[in-house]
């Protein structure tokens, strides 16, 4: 009776341990960005790009950075759901006589899904060097993009296929196409397709290596495409890397500024899966 | 009993809207429906009966080509509306459904407001005109008794009405595309009795207009609203004819056991 009452309470005690570490990490994590990045957290990070010395203590923000890495992880959503939707609903509505082909769709994308992102980036500035691009906005675009379709697909794919068999019965049987019963489909799925666009917007902004080769860095906001951008994570990998001190406290405030944007995102996207799975009940 | 030989004699007379010629249908490995051969009167209520898993709905699902879309389905023979087959090769789908209104199971209303529900279909099919299709919705949705419930809150998304009144707008929905057929697929077993009595009444005064078809396991139903039954058991046809007949004096042995209750 006593060896039974001391697994429970072992096992329990291993439990709440484990969730501490957990929740605990994340705290930590959070806690230490804020408490090295707040000091040096100011208005003119946020509102202006580096100036001459930035990267020696002197005036200046990450402007740039910011910018950069929401017009990369932005192009990238728009490009990747440009891409995802037709595949989702083909895989869902067009070959659904062929069950070998759609899972091999399936297992296609979930293996893209595993791939490291920094294959993306050395596959991106492949064809980056084919077209004979150089490191600059678009070929970050397109690197990140490769990086967010197996997200999107995947995201889509799951959520059309919670939709009731019913609703397409319902529209094919007033005499509607196929593309015109995939119209009322998406737009039962709009939660959906929003949540997939915050999962995807929320990888990319955060993702270093797929934008390493491949989007360049510049002190300046990119004005067109052909120019390279900055991005947030490679802001704070090179200043973290300054032995200035000044400098490095700047690197926590940039992590600062990313962690933020990111967890707004989750926060967005918690809230319309909620929304999604209710509006279904 | 006047009434009941009437009733019979009009089945037989009537004119036939779908003929089933030699149906066989094969899901996978699993053959679904074997030889069969009926015939569905025009501007009747016909049931199709039997056992869970029988192959009634996918019977039903033949009748408007919506078999076609799931998956590895194989259907030979042939399926005749207005003494055309929807099988043939060149048969364009899109007008052989617009041809029959489905009501499922459960109701499944369009994601949109009322009014764009009922529009759907024709503006699909190419009725753009503001006041034709006002005209439509308001003579639709009267047709389903719906109108007085619903007129104050058309733009109103369909998915805040009762499951009822879901169902009645489906109803509504389907009517607006001028079927000739209405398919229902148990389409009463998630409604509450009394919007059940409506539906079936709804069934009753619309088959003036159009030959229905109805996929029901519940017998008493069938008994208060059908004309023309027809018994599938195990993915054949095992007797059809006149709802009294059918129900009061089966001819076949299995038939009979169903209709008292010992296949389930």
């Amino acid at each position: 009776m006593k060896r039974r009452k001391f697994e429970e309470l072992f096992f329990k005690g291993l439990m709440l341990l484990a969730t501490i570490i957990i929740s605990g990490s994340l705290f930590l994590i959070v806690g230490t960005i804020f408490y090295k990045g707040a000091p040096y957290m100011n208005l003119d990070m946020i509102t202006k790009t580096p100036g001459g010395g930035f990267y020696i203590g002197k005036e200046g923000g990450i402007l740039n950075a910011i910018i950069g890495s929401l017009y990369i992880a932005g192009g990238a959503t728009v490009l990747g759901l440009a891409i995802s939707i037709p595949v989702a609903i083909f895989i869902n509505m067009y070959i659904n006589g062929k069950t070998f082909l759609v899972n091999t769709l399936r297992m296609a994308y979930d293996v893209l899904f595993g791939i490291p992102s920094i294959v993306y980036g050395a596959f991106g500035f492949l064809i980056m060097v084919c077209f004979g691009l150089r490191a600059s906005l678009l070929g970050g675009i397109i690197a990140v993009t490769l990086l967010v379709i197996p997200i999107l697909v995947r995201t889509l794919d799951e959520v059309i296929r919670t939709v009731p068999s019913e609703l397409g019965d319902a529209t094919l049987s007033l005499g509607a196409t196929r593309w015109e019963t995939a119209k009322v489909i998406l737009r039962q799925i709009r939660p959906g397709i929003f949540t997939a666009i915050l999962l995807s917007f929320g990888r990319a902004i955060g993702d270093v290596a797929s934008v390493l080769f491949t989007a360049g860095f510049s002190d300046n906001i990119p004005t067109s495409l052909h120019e390279p951008a900055a991005s947030l994570p490679l802001a704070i990998f090179f200043q973290l890397s300054s032995p200035v001190a000044e400098v490095q406290g700047r690197g926590y405030a940039s992590a600062l500024v990313l962690t933020v944007i990111v967890l707004i995102i989750t926060i967005l996207s918690e809230i319309c899966i909620r929304k999604f799975y209710k509006q279904k009940a | 009993m006047y009434q009941e030989v009437l009733q019979t004699e009009s089945v037989a007379a009537k004119k036939t809207h779908i003929s089933v010629k030699g149906l066989n249908v094969q899901i996978g490995s699993q053959h679904i429906l074997k030889d069969i051969n009926i015939d569905i009167p025009d501007k009747k209520v016909t049931s199709i009966i039997g056992p869970s898993g029988c192959g009634k709905t996918t019977l039903l699902k033949t009748f408007n080509r919506l078999l076609d879309t799931s998956s590895d389905v194989k259907i030979t023979g042939k399926v005749l509306v207005d003494g055309e087959n929807i099988y043939d090769p060149g048969i364009e789908v899109t007008r052989i459904r617009k041809k029959m209104g489905l009501l499922s199971q459960r109701p499944c209303p369009l994601p949109m407001s009322i009014y764009d529900n009922v529009a759907y279909g024709p503006r699909i099919h190419g009725t753009r005109k503001k006041a034709v299709l006002d005209e439509l919705v308001e003579r639709q949705l009267r047709a389903t008794g719906l109108w007085e419930e619903v007129k104050d809150r058309l733009n109103a998304s369909a998915n805040r009405l009762s499951i009822g009144q879901q169902q009645r707008l489906c109803l509504a929905r389907g009517l607006a595309v001028s079927p000739e057929i209405i398919l229902g697929d148990e389409s009463t077993s998630a409604l509450d009795p009394v919007s059940t009595h409506i539906i079936e009444n709804l069934f009753i005064k619309l088959k003036e207009k159009y030959s229905i078809v109805l996929v029901t396991h519940i017998l008493r139903q069938a008994a208060r609203i059908s004309d023309y039954i027809i018994f599938v058991y195990m993915g054949k046809v095992i007797e059809a004819g006149p709802a009294e007949q059918v129900l009061q004096d089966p001819q076949e042995e299995l038939t009979k056991q169903y209709v008292k209750g010992y296949i389930t």
